[in-house]
């Protein structure tokens, strides 16, 4: 629970600089706006109706969409990061405008038509009507349309972390990855009581506006808050491995420091810890960005925001390659990996073990259908229904094995996959996609079937090195001796300790046991 | 002081101000009377520049107005509405001080200025209360004060009295034509009311379907009205005297 507390000043450090960021730019983006249309009915709608729509996009989905446009425009032209703040910052603020753009309409509008005639008889320039006038007397309405964004923004801001931006999702999304619900509830708690705070302060400057009075006690608040939040804070707690050093260290000749990512399972977890302990036996520091998106993951290696992490075969084969299954397993090995080399991303070849999409489903049922493997299913589909995690039913995968199979289920179901394993066990679905070095499959006594026909592709786990670290003699020393060391047995009990609900160890402690286990040699 | 000259005005199709020709001299008090809709706001408003004609053109002080920069123009005349429009976030005192404010005078000029206008709308109390704590005939007072903080030599009136109570709104009467007189002032003011035209005013300017219908002394109008409409309004004038003189007595 200490460790806890001390990693989370930082996380609320950052994640309280993204929301101010964004909503200070949604403000001078949403007030300009609010001035020039709120007397233009016919431009004010469509541009509420365009804020409106773009409220309605999932907060995750804005963040992917961000990261995308931002690639795909090549950093707008000022080399943006595609990766980390920039995308969660723009995400954020276009979705902080609506609610201080329509306040702002409104407020501007609400203003007594009459005392504005008085103000420009009395020969007030449009610039004094403005200022001594209108905004004054808007002010309160546009503070609540500020508050409301703030709530929202420290809400959606956990969502950033799957792109790559250090925020209080951090501890939500590993805590819910990996059934550590402390971790869980200390992110919430701490993303509920920013939103707490900064609803107060923003309320006491509405209040404040509102008597017109001046409101700059409760702005001096906001500014205390902010020097705490931002300059004291990331020093408390995990101060070496969170500073932001990746940019010094990138100029410098010998690589020092490195970058790790994770995607958002446990398995991952575990192995990024895994590589952090290997190099910092070997001298070389770490940093690690957690919970990052599948997609974003591999972009953040290839554009050098990371400089490693480990991802299988079969999803570049799949996302990447847009290749389709039913290719042998060295042969996608092979060609995953001379395609990597042509991106200039180097493979350190497979860690030992696959981590492939599986079919399962509980002893019991396998055993009443006499099913081994996934043609034994057909004839039973019909009346089964299948579970699977976010991506599942919209990967090839899915398709490839339906068409090799023949299998037409009944119904499909969609799970964070920390809780499919459970919806089979409880009989929610009687058929799962499953991970082959989940530990849980053996756990909750599930088995998987053969797939004779070679529809889902494999999955070899492997460490990629990013451009800066590629030919690093001190990386390497440190990550190759990992490679084939790693056996899908150890893995699902690694997985296993961090899963299971009674006595669980952290990501940390299972990656020091696996490393222990698996008898890696030090140095080279 | 003023000097329409031929001055039209449309809005959309509807003619607002059709062909009015009409001098106001220094130091008079003209009332610009007619219904709503007449066009005897939009008139007022041509002096200064809330409103520009389409056609024809007014000159102020000797000067045609359309060369004029619109906001200074607006800080030398005087302009009061029947809202009043006090900007509620402001005392009384900044209220009042607002034209000054706009015109760079020093803090000590305005609080002698506010002091002295306080004064002479009999209000000596209020500098640092707010416009919400006020009641509606005190308001229009501050309205007044206000119009005249940068010792204007002309004052528009939009229909100033028209949403006070009747005991409030002849004592503001007979306080706005004691300060015409003492300060010498040029003042136009648009009103719907028979009786408050014939009142106050030196002349009255009829306004009728956006045309101005007649221009004289009170005596003059109702001892030779121009035309049917002028003559109807003021036999309305007279018999509702007449009634007024029999329930009296």
């Amino acid at each position: 629970m200490s460790e806890l507390l001390r990693g989370l000043p930082p996380l609320l450090a950052a994640h309280t600089e993204l929301v101010l960021v964004a909503l200070i730019a949604a403000i001078a983006i949403s007030l300009p706006l609010a001035i020039a249309v709120a007397g233009k009915p016919r431009l004010a709608l469509p541009v509420v109706t365009i804020a409106g729509v773009i409220q309605t996009i999932p907060g995750l989905a804005l963040l992917a969409l961000m990261v995308a446009v931002i690639a795909g425009t090549h950093g707008l032209g000022v080399r943006l990061s595609p990766f980390g703040f920039p995308p969660a910052v723009i995400a954020l603020t276009l979705y902080a405008i609506l609610p201080i753009l329509r306040n702002a309409i409104t407020g501007l509008r609400g203003v007594d038509p009459a005392v504005v005639e008085a103000a420009r008889g009395l020969g007030m320039t449009q610039g004094q009507l403005l200022r001594f006038v209108e905004l004054p007397l808007a002010a309160p309405v546009i503070a609540a349309g500020v508050r409301t964004a703030a709530v929202w923004t420290v809400g959606a801001a956990t969502l950033a972390t799957p792109v790559g931006q250090i925020c209080l999702g951090n501890y939500i999304f590993a805590g819910l990855q990996t059934r550590n619900w402390e971790m869980l509830l200390a992110g919430v708690i701490a993303a509920a009581g920013l939103a707490i705070v900064l609803d107060l302060i923003l309320g006491a400057i509405e209040h404040a506006l509102a008597r017109r009075e001046r409101p700059w006690a409760a702005a001096g608040v906001l500014v205390a808050l902010l020097v705490v939040v931002l300059a004291v804070l990331p020093r408390l707690g995990g101060a070496d491995s969170n500073a932001p050093v990746v940019a010094e260290h990138r100029a410098a000749a010998k690589v020092t420091h490195l970058r790790l990512g994770a995607k958002t399972y446990t398995e991952q977890y575990i192995l990024v810890e895994v590589l952090r302990q290997r190099l910092a036996k070997a001298g070389v520091a770490a940093d690690v960005a957690q919970s990052l998106g599948s997609t974003v993951v591999f972009d953040a290696l290839a554009s050098g925001e990371i400089d490693a992490y480990v991802e299988y075969s079969g999803t570049l084969f799949i996302n990447q390659m847009k290749r389709s299954a039913g290719t042998p397993r060295w042969r996608v090995l092979v060609e995953v990996e001379s395609w990597l080399a042509h991106e200039g991303i180097r493979s350190l070849g497979s860690l030992g073990f696959e981590n492939a999409y599986a079919l399962a489903l509980k002893r019991t049922t396998a055993e009443r259908l006499h099913a081994k493997q996934l043609a034994d299913l057909a004839p039973h589909a019909p009346e089964l229904s299948i579970g699977g995690d976010y991506e599942w039913f919209s990967r090839g995968e899915w398709a490839s094995v339906r068409a090799a199979y023949d299998l037409r289920f009944a119904r499909t179901a969609t799970f964070d996959p920390s809780l499919l394993y459970d919806a089979v066990a409880r009989g929610e679905v009687d058929v799962i996609s499953a991970f082959s070095s989940d530990g849980r499959i053996a756990a909750n006594d599930l088995v998987t079937l053969a797939d004779p026909a070679g529809a889902l592709p494999p999955y070899d786990a492997m460490i990629l090195l990013g451009k800066r670290v590629a030919d690093d003699p001190d990386v390497a020393c440190a990550l190759v001796p990992l490679t084939g060391k790693i056996t899908v047995e150890l893995m699902r009990r690694a997985n296993l300790m961090v899963d299971r609900a009674d006595d669980k160890a952290t990501p940390a402690a299972a990656a020091a046991w696996l490393l222990e286990q698996a008898h890696v040699p030090d140095g080279c | 002081m003023i000097a329409f000259a031929d001055v039209s005005k449309r809005f959309g199709a509807e003619w607002a101000v059709r062909h009015v020709s009409l001098e106001i001299a220094e130091g008079e008090f003209v009332a610009v009377l007619g219904e709503s809709g007449s066009g005897k706001t939009t008139l007022v408003k041509m002096v200064n520049r809330l409103v520009d004609p389409d056609e024809g053109k007014v000159v102020v002080a000797g000067e045609d107005i359309r060369a004029t920069d619109a906001v200074q123009l607006r800080r030398t005349i005087g302009y009061v509405i029947q809202q009043v429009g006090l900007l509620p976030h402001l005392s009384i005192a900044d209220n009042i001080a607002i034209v000054p404010t706009l015109l760079g005078w020093t803090d000590a000029a305005k609080a002698t200025r506010v002091a002295e206008l306080l004064a002479l709308i009999g209000l000596p109390d209020v500098a640092a209360r707010f416009p919400d704590q006020l009641s509606g005939g005190q308001r229009q007072r501050i309205g007044l004060a206000r119009a005249l903080a940068a010792r204007p030599k002309l004052m528009l009136l939009d229909e100033p009295f028209g949403a006070l109570d009747p005991i409030t709104r002849v004592a503001l009467q007979g306080e706005l034509r004691r300060i015409h007189k003492e300060l010498a002032l040029t003042t136009v003011m648009v009103t719907h009311d028979m009786v408050e035209a014939l009142t106050l005013a030196d002349r009255i300017a009829v306004m009728y379907r956006s045309e101005l219908r007649q221009v004289g002394t009170p005596t003059e109008l109702v001892a030779h009205p121009a035309d049917e409409y002028v003559a109807r309004l003021m036999g309305m004038a007279k018999h509702q005297a007449e009634q007024l003189a029999g329930v009296i007595a």
